[in-house]
Order: structure tokens, then C-alpha cells, then sequence
């Protein structure tokens, strides 16, 4: 190991650094500087779209219209939605993705680095179009994140065009961001590395790419079909015009059924790096959690219209849907048992990353649990469109898909700046948005089975109680992501040194180059260690 | 702000002690409803929230009981296992065995969901933004049901009522113990028809009829509320049932045939301006200020003003064209249906003369119940 630091050393002094000034960061073709910007531009986002939630919780804190007309408040679920899928969660996925999958796999860099270079800075300039809709006459898109037509066409306001091409840009920084990450995985492994010795982490993201590849043409699909019906005088979703307006649902939830996993899929991949080494036993299980990832993302192919229960389907199809949704517990359940049997008998430590990584099995679980309930088609009727959809999705995606983040982030930060965290901050960080996320979303559970339905601005008074308990977790699991972005500073700026080796049972090639990891990595391909995944 | 945020919160403390002693206001289920199928639901709901509950302990106790005991801190070395198939193999067996066992009950009540033959009444309900609208398709009977809730509540000027935005102006009747078929449509966007008691939820969509059925047992009035996003107003368009016995139900038709036959008799006689401006001040409350705003002003970019538009100051033609017949490709839908002739001559008139429009001149019903004659409407198709 030590022969491999300085042959890297001695690389570091052959290549020039950093480019200085706003340059380094326009131009850069370097992958840790890509995601660097990848996880900063997140987490700018993640504050943006936050903020719209907690003025969405405000307005429900109590019935009756207090803060925010209906119109805005349907302009803020949108935005809220839009901003947290594709500009806090898919960003954040793709800029771990950048630091961590060349290092993990010991290449130099991405395959495509300028291409890798584009893929980030469209998104700027999509979420500004994005967000600028806001001050358009008429306001911005008010249709929800699903957007369903004709709400979305002949009803929207006139901000729908940029919204359309908003989308149109973030699908094509996504399908180029997947294509890189494809061919680093399939093209730059060192020697030795086979697929089945690929860390989770680079397989989850792998079979991810190929989702995203699969369906954001099918999203730039549906949104083109919009613009043409708003625009060119089709009818693909009127049907005054022979169009229907449910082939919106079917285009729309064939990208939304897979995105959803591609939201979810990287952070199982998370979560086997961090439960092995504070557990400081190898992973249970890893080729069934690379069989369970292909297979959940195989299914979710064939599952979309789960989300369309209540359209009318005829009934075989309800039921080829029920079936084929409730099939996806089976690989989802194996890697619950996973990392189960993961910490059973392991030797185990509670530092910042494996709470949150704890943390999200439960409550991923609880997710999926509901995910379940969701999924008998009879049942969902009273279900469906309702805050126990809205508690559902939130659990998997907050606590799940967020909580990975994080988890990573506080992972992975001793790596990038070569400080450790300040472990206290870190856990005061972790319980409250721990009790702050659960404050906020278990009670939807309850008011979504009493009948509320989602996406209103004002509700009947039997929901009053358990929205304004719902409303103050928002704020108390909201203002907990300032000591996130403080934590994340303080690292950047100082603290205890780190060690290559920032953690006592981290295994893999990323904690074999020193911290903080050079400009340049793996300039020649390290040998594997001889140690276990 | 700030002051608005302090109120807010003082007032919803003070919502919180007032309504721990409401009933219902901690309710944490489904509600069981009133039909067999509503309760075979319930079942069912009931059923795999307890085989979850069932796993989760399981998986939760195998881990808590990790983290407790296998922690460095008490000393545990960690073992080295990484594999096993015949454990591997048992945990994806027996999921998939609890799984086929759920969907068969499942699979059983669906089936008698979708079966909607042999209706004894059909009605036809059709969403508009920001209604509903139901037809006894065999007693030539239809009307509108528009959220009844006082503006000065939902603005918290006013003290909130019981059924606060569940409450309707004309309840759709039905008589108990018959089944009723419900066929599903919009005149809009999408919407969905939603009685939790009677655990239907049907989407209703534009040019397209879906179907739903229900029987109900026991008489009483059921609430729900539409549940897909329809626009600005999708909170603020409940659905009210009232179940009543046979013979309530045949008097009841009979009640609202007559009732209508003596609103088509109040357009024949003479309305003086001050009348129309009264009556047109309430329709137009009730049918248009949820986009054109109370004030006429509408919302720049998506409802136009109605204070000084070219169209209410125009040519009188120009405007009762527009309301009876609305304007396709927006959301301004066509009232003819909607509103009776006095109703339209009323609120035309209304828009004509209100906010500063002062063209001083009413648009008689006599002149709107002709264009609204049958023969005027096929004319146009």
C-alpha cells in the first residue's frame, strides 16, 4: 500500500493542479471537481425545493386560507416536487456517482470527462428556466409533478412551454450523465476487478444508467407530445380531437414507475458500503443483492399503471399490475434480510453515517410496507391520491432516498476533504432530522386513511389536529439541514486530520489513496487488495 | 409577516384546545363505510397492515437485537460469514407465499367491484372545475352541486362549521338497498368521484365514461371529495350522498320536477334592473368569482378581468355568447346547462353593471330563455 501512495505522489507532481479562479470550475474536465458541483448545486436545491415545502406546511398548519392563495399553493406542490426529484436527489446520486465510482473502480477519471463537463452545466441553466416560471404572468406550472393532461395542455398557464424545455434539458444532462457512467464501469475497471467483484455501489448505479437510458426519452417523449398538443394543434391527449387523455398516464408512469428506483436504487448501493464497515464484516449476500437490483429494475418495468388504479383499467389489467407490484417485495424484502444478517454477528460501531444508514432501513421499510398496502388494487381505491400516497412516498424518499445522501456525504467526506466530521454535530444533526422526519410524515399515515385528500390548499376540520403536528415537523426537520450545511462547511474548512483509511472497517480501493484523495487519482491501475469486498 | 405568522400560530393553538373536544379530529383509520364491498375493503386493509406489522417485527427485532448485543462497545467480534444459501432461499420463499395468500382475497373482491351489472338506477355524474354535476339518466332529472361553505370561513373571517368544505348545496339523493350505477365523466379536466364510506374512487375523465357501483345499507348523509388535482379549486369540490328510503327517494324526484318547472315559470315575467343586479351579484359568486375573482379583476395570465373587458362592455350579443357557450380551449366553460335563463340574465346583466362597467342596460330572461330553446342548440350542432 505504501508503494501505491507514492507512486501516486510521485503522478501528483508530474500533472499540473487545479486551474485557478472561475475557470477551474467552467472548464473543468475533472471528475471530483464535476461532482463536487453535481453535490453542491443539490444541496442549493434541496434548500430551494425545502423551502417550498415548509410554505406549503405553513399554509396547511391550520384549515381555513392564511398565507398563500389555492393557485400559488398548487404552483409550490409543483415546484416542490419537480425541484426535489430532478434537482435535489438525481444530482446529488450523479455527483456521489462522479467522485466515488472512478475511485472505487480505480480508474484515472470519467470515460467522457468533457461530455461529463456538459452534463452539469446544463442543469443550471434548466432549474433558472425552471424556477423562473415563478414570475411569469399566469405563474408557474401549477399541474403537479406529474403533470397529467389535459390539466397540463389546454388548461395550463402559458409557463408550461419553458417548463417543457426545462425537462428537455435536465433528460438530456441525465442520459449523459448515464452514458458515462456506463462506460467508466463497463470500460475502466482495473485489472482484475470482474463484475463480481464491482463494489454495490458502482452496480446499483450501473443498472441505474440503463433505467435512466430506458425512460427520459420516454419523458422528453410525453413532454414533446404536450408541446405539440399546446402548439401544433394535435390531439394526443384531447379527446374532442379522438385523442385520450389517459395515454398521458400510461407514457407519463412507463418513465415514472423506473424513476422512481432510479431515485432509490443508488442509495441500496450506499447502504451496502456503510452497514459492512461499521458493522466490520463483509456484505450478506452480495450476488443476491446484484440479482435483487436487475430483478426490482426489470419489474419496474411492468408495474406502471399501479399508479393508475382508479383510470378505469379493464380488470385483467388491475390485476396484472397488482400481481407484478407486489412482486417487487420479494427482491426488495432480500435486501432488507441483507443487511440484516449484515450487522447480526458483526462487531458494531454508531458513528454519523451508519445512524442515517440504520435510519434508512427502517424507515425505508416502512415505506415499502405501505408500498405494499398501495399495491392491492381493491384497497388503493380508498388509498389512492390521498396523504397516505403522499406518507408513502415521502418515507422512501426522504428518510430513504435523502437519508442516503447524507449518509454518504458524511461517509465519503473524510475522503474529499481530508477532515473528519465533528462527530457531535453530526449525531445532533441525525436525531433531530430523524425525529423531525417522522414527526412530519407518520401522521400523513393517519389523515390519509381518515380521507384527505392530497394536493389541497385547505382542508375539513377532522384533519386539523394531525396536519398541525405535521406542519411543526416540517419546520423542525427543515431547520435541521442548516447544521447539515454547517457540518459540511466546518469539514471543508478543518478538523481532525483524516487517515486514507478513514474508517477502521472500510474496505475498497477508494480508501487505499489518501485523504484528501489527490487532484489526480489512479493515473496507472492499482492492484486489487487481496482483502475481501 | 411576522405578525401574520404569530396570529397564525396563536389562533391554531387556540384551533387545537377547541377541537381535542370535536369528534373524530384524532382519527388515525380507514373508515369500515357503509356497503358490503366497503367492508370487504376494510377487511383487506386490515389484513396486510397486520401481516406488515407482523414482518416488521421480525426483521426490526433481529436487527434492534444486533445493534444491541453484536456492538463494539460490549466487546463483539465480528464473524466472518458472508453467505448462505439455503437462508437466502427461505427469505425469498416465504415473502412470495405470504404474497400469493394476500392476493387471493384481493383478487375476490376486486372481481365483484367491476361487476356493475344489473344497476336499478343509473346516474351520471360529470366534473367540472369546480363542481359536480349529476343526471338521473331515467327521471329526466339533473342538477349542479357547488361547494355551499361561506367565503368568510375558508378567509377565517368567520367562524368554521362542522362540515367545513364538505358540504354541498344540493345533496345527491339515492335511495338506500338499490344498486346504483354511477357512469363517470368530465366536462374538463380529470377528476375523481370519491365517497370514502362507500369506498368508491373512480377518475372522471374527459370524453371517456367509467363506471362504478355501489348499494348502500343504512340512510345518512356521506361525504367525500374529489381526489385528483383539477386546477385552483380541486379543494373546494365535495361530494355529498344522502341515502334515503324508497319512498323518501320517489317523493324527493318528484319535489325537484316541480321545482324546476317553477324556475322556467320566473323567466317569463318582467325582472327590473335592481332585481337582476341582486340575483346576478349571487350567481355570480357562486359560478364565476372562483376565477374572475369577486372583485371582477381576475388573475393576469390565467383568468382575465372582467372590470372593463372588451367582452362585458361590448357588444351584448359577444357576451351571452361567451357565458352560454363558453370558449373552447379555455377553461371558461359554457354556463347553458348550467345556470337557469333568469340565472344567465341575471349575472350578464350583473357583469355588465358592476365594478365601474355601468352600461345601465339588463338582459331580460325572456331573451335568454329563447336562446336556450332546444331547437337553437341543435341548430348549432
Amino acid at each position: 500500500m505504501s508503494t501505491l501512495e507514492t507512486t501516486l505522489e510521485s503522478h501528483e507532481h508530474a500533472h499540473h493542479g487545479p486551474a485557478k479562479g472561475i475557470g477551474r470550475w467552467l472548464f473543468t474536465t475533472n471528475h471530483k471537481d464535476i461532482g463536487s458541483m453535481y453535490l453542491w448545486f443539490s444541496l442549493l436545491m434541496f434548500f430551494i425545493g425545502g423551502c417550498m415545502a415548509l410554505l406549503i406546511r405553513a399554509e396547511l398548519f391550520q384549515p381555513g386560507l392564511q398565507l398563500v392563495e389555492p393557485g400559488f399553493f398548487n404552483q409550490m406542490t409543483t415546484m416542490h416536487g419537480l425541484i426535489m426529484v430532478f434537482g435535489a436527489v438525481m444530482p446529488a446520486f450523479v455527483g456521489l456517482a462522479n467522485w466515488m465510482v472512478p475511485m472505487m473502480i480505480g480508474a484515472p477519471d470519467m470515460a467522457l470527462p468533457r461530455m461529463n463537463n456538459w452534463s452539469f452545466w446544463i442543469l443550471p441553466f434548466a432549474f433558472a428556466m425552471l424556477v423562473s416560471t415563478l414570475f411569469m404572468d399566469g405563474g408557474a406550472p401549477n399541474f403537479g409533478w406529474t403533470f397529467y393532461a389535459p390539466l397540463s395542455t389546454t388548461y395550463a398557464p402559458p409557463s408550461v412551454t419553458y417548463f417543457i424545455f426545462a425537462v428537455h434539458m435536465m433528460g438530456i444532462s441525465s442520459i449523459m450523465g448515464a452514458i458515462n457512467i456506463i462506460a467508466t464501469i463497463l470500460n475502466m475497471r482495473t485489472p482484475g476487478m470482474t463484475m463480481m467483484k464491482l463494489p454495490l455501489f458502482c452496480w446499483t448505479w450501473l443498472i441505474t444508467a440503463f433505467l435512466l437510458i430506458a425512460v427520459m426519452p420516454v419523458l422528453a417523449g410525453v413532454v414533446t407530445m404536450m408541446l405539440m398538443d399546446i402548439h401544433f394543434g394535435t390531439s394526443f391527449f384531447n379527446a374532442a380531437g379522438g385523442g385520450d387523455p389517459v395515454l398521458f398516464q400510461h407514457v407519463f408512469w412507463f418513465f415514472g414507475h423506473p424513476e422512481v428506483y432510479i431515485m432509490i436504487l443508488p442509495a441500496f448501493g450506499i447502504i451496502s458500503h456503510i452497514i459492512p464497515t461499521f458493522a466490520r464484516k463483509p456484505l450478506f449476500g452480495y450476488a443476491s443483492m446484484v440479482y435483487a437490483t436487475a430483478s426490482i429494475a426489470i419489474l419496474s418495468f411492468l408495474v406502471w399503471a399501479h399508479h393508475m388504479f382508479t383510470v378505469g383499467l379493464p380488470l385483467v389489467g388491475e390485476l396484472f399490475f397488482m400481481f407484478a407490484t407486489m412482486l417487487i417485495a420479494v427482491p426488495t424484502g432480500v435486501k432488507v434480510f441483507n443487511w440484516v444478517a449484515t450487522m447480526f454477528r458483526g462487531s458494531m460501531t454508531f458513528e454519523t453515517p451508519m445512524l442515517f444508514a440504520l435510519a434508512f432501513v427502517v424507515l425505508f421499510t416502512i415505506g415499502g410496507f405501505s408500498g405494499l398496502m398501495l399495491a392491492i388494487a381493491p384497497v388503493d381505491f380508498q388509498y389512492h391520491d390521498t396523504y397516505f400516497v403522499v406518507a408513502h412516498f415521502h418515507y422512501v424518499l426522504v428518510p430513504g432516498a435523502v437519508f442516503a445522501i447524507m449518509a454518504g456525504v458524511y461517509y465519503w467526506l473524510p475522503k474529499w476533504t481530508g477532515h473528519m466530521l465533528n462527530e457531535t454535530m453530526g449525531k445532533l444533526h441525525f436525531w433531530i432530522s430523524f425525529i423531525g422526519v417522522n414527526i412530519t410524515f407518520f401522521p400523513m399515515h393517519f389523515i390519509g386513511l381518515a380521507g384527505m385528500p392530497r394536493r389541497i390548499p385547505d382542508y375539513a376540520l377532522q384533519f386539523a389536529d394531525f396536519n398541525m403536528v405535521a406542519s411543526i415537523g416540517a419546520f423542525i426537520f427543515g431547520l435541521s439541514q442548516l447544521i447539515f450545511l454547517w457540518n459540511v462547511i466546518a469539514c471543508v474548512r478543518g478538523g481532525r486530520r483524516a487517515e486514507a483509511r478513514a474508517w477502521e472497517g472500510a474496505e475498497g480501493l477508494e480508501w487505499e489513496v489518501a485523504s484528501p484523495a489527490p487532484y489526480h487519482t489512479f493515473a496507472t491501475p492499482p492492484k486489487l487488495p487481496e482483502t475481501p469486498r | 409577516m411576522v405578525r401574520t405568522i404569530i396570529t397564525t400560530i396563536g389562533s391554531g393553538l387556540g384551533l387545537t384546545l377547541y377541537s381535542a373536544t370535536a369528534a373524530a379530529a384524532w382519527e388515525v383509520n380507514l373508515t369500515p363505510g357503509v356497503t358490503d364491498v366497503s367492508r370487504s375493503v376494510f377487511d383487506l386493509h386490515m389484513t396486510i397492515f397486520w401481516i406488515c406489522v407482523a414482518i416488521a417485527l421480525v426483521v426490526f427485532g433481529v436487527m434492534f437485537w444486533s445493534i444491541f448485543h453484536h456492538r463494539k462497545s460490549r466487546g463483539a467480534k465480528a464473524h466472518n460469514f458472508h453467505e448462505n444459501t439455503l437462508v437466502e432461499v427461505i427469505w425469498t420463499i416465504i415473502p412470495l407465499a405470504i404474497l400469493v395468500a394476500m392476493a387471493v382475497p384481493a383478487t375476490a373482491t376486486l372481481v365483484q367491484m367491476y361487476d356493475s351489472s344489473e344497476a336499478e338506477l343509473d346516474i351520471q355524474v360529470t366534473g367540472y372545475q369546480w363542481k359536480w354535476r349529476y343526471d338521473y339518466l331515467d327521471h329526466d332529472l339533473n342538477f349542479f352541486s357547488n361547494l355551499s361553505t361561506p367565503r368568510e370561513q375558508i378567509t377565517n373571517e368567520a367562524d368554521k362549521q362542522e362540515h367545513y368544505l364538505l358540504e354541498v348545496d344540493r345533496h345527491l339523493v339515492v335511495p338506500v338497498a338499490t344498486k346504483i350505477r354511477f357512469l363517470l365523466t368530465s366536462n374538463d379536466v380529470i377528476h375523481s368521484w370519491w365517497v370514502p364510506a362507500l369506498a368508491v374512487k373512480k377518475d372522471a375523465i374527459p370524453g371517456f365514461i367509467n363506471e362504478a357501483w355501489t348499494v348502500i345499507d343504512e340512510p345518512g348523509i356521506y361525504r367525500g371529495q374529489c381526489a385528483e388535482l383539477c386546477g385552483k379549486d380541486h379543494g373546494f369540490m365535495p361530494v355529498v350522498i344522502e341515502a334515503v328510503s324508497q319512498d323518501d327517494f320517489q317523493q324527493w324526484l318528484a319535489d325537484a320536477r316541480a321545482e324546476k318547472q317553477s324556475a322556467a315559470a320566473a323567466a317569463e315575467r318582467t325582472w327590473t334592473l335592481d332585481e337582476l343586479m341582486q340575483q346576478g351579484e349571487q350567481v355570480y359568486l357562486r359560478a364565476c368569482a372562483a376565477c374572475h375573482l369577486p372583485n371582477g379583476e381576475g388573475v393576469p395570465g390565467a383568468f382575465p378581468a372582467l372590470k372593463g373587458s372588451p367582452i362585458a362592455l361590448g357588444d351584448v350579443a359577444g357576451h351571452i355568447d361567451i357565458v352560454l357557450n363558453g370558449k373552447s380551449g379555455t377553461a371558461m366553460q359554457a354556463f347553458r346547462d348550467q345556470l337557469s335563463a333568469t340565472e344567465l340574465a341575471a349575472v350578464i346583466t350583473y357583469e355588465r353593471n358592476a365594478w365601474g362597467n355601468s352600461l345601465g342596460e339588463a338582459v331580460s330572461p325572456v331573451q335568454i330563455a329563447r336562446l336556450l330553446e332546444p331547437s337553437t342548440g341543435e341548430a348549432e350542432q
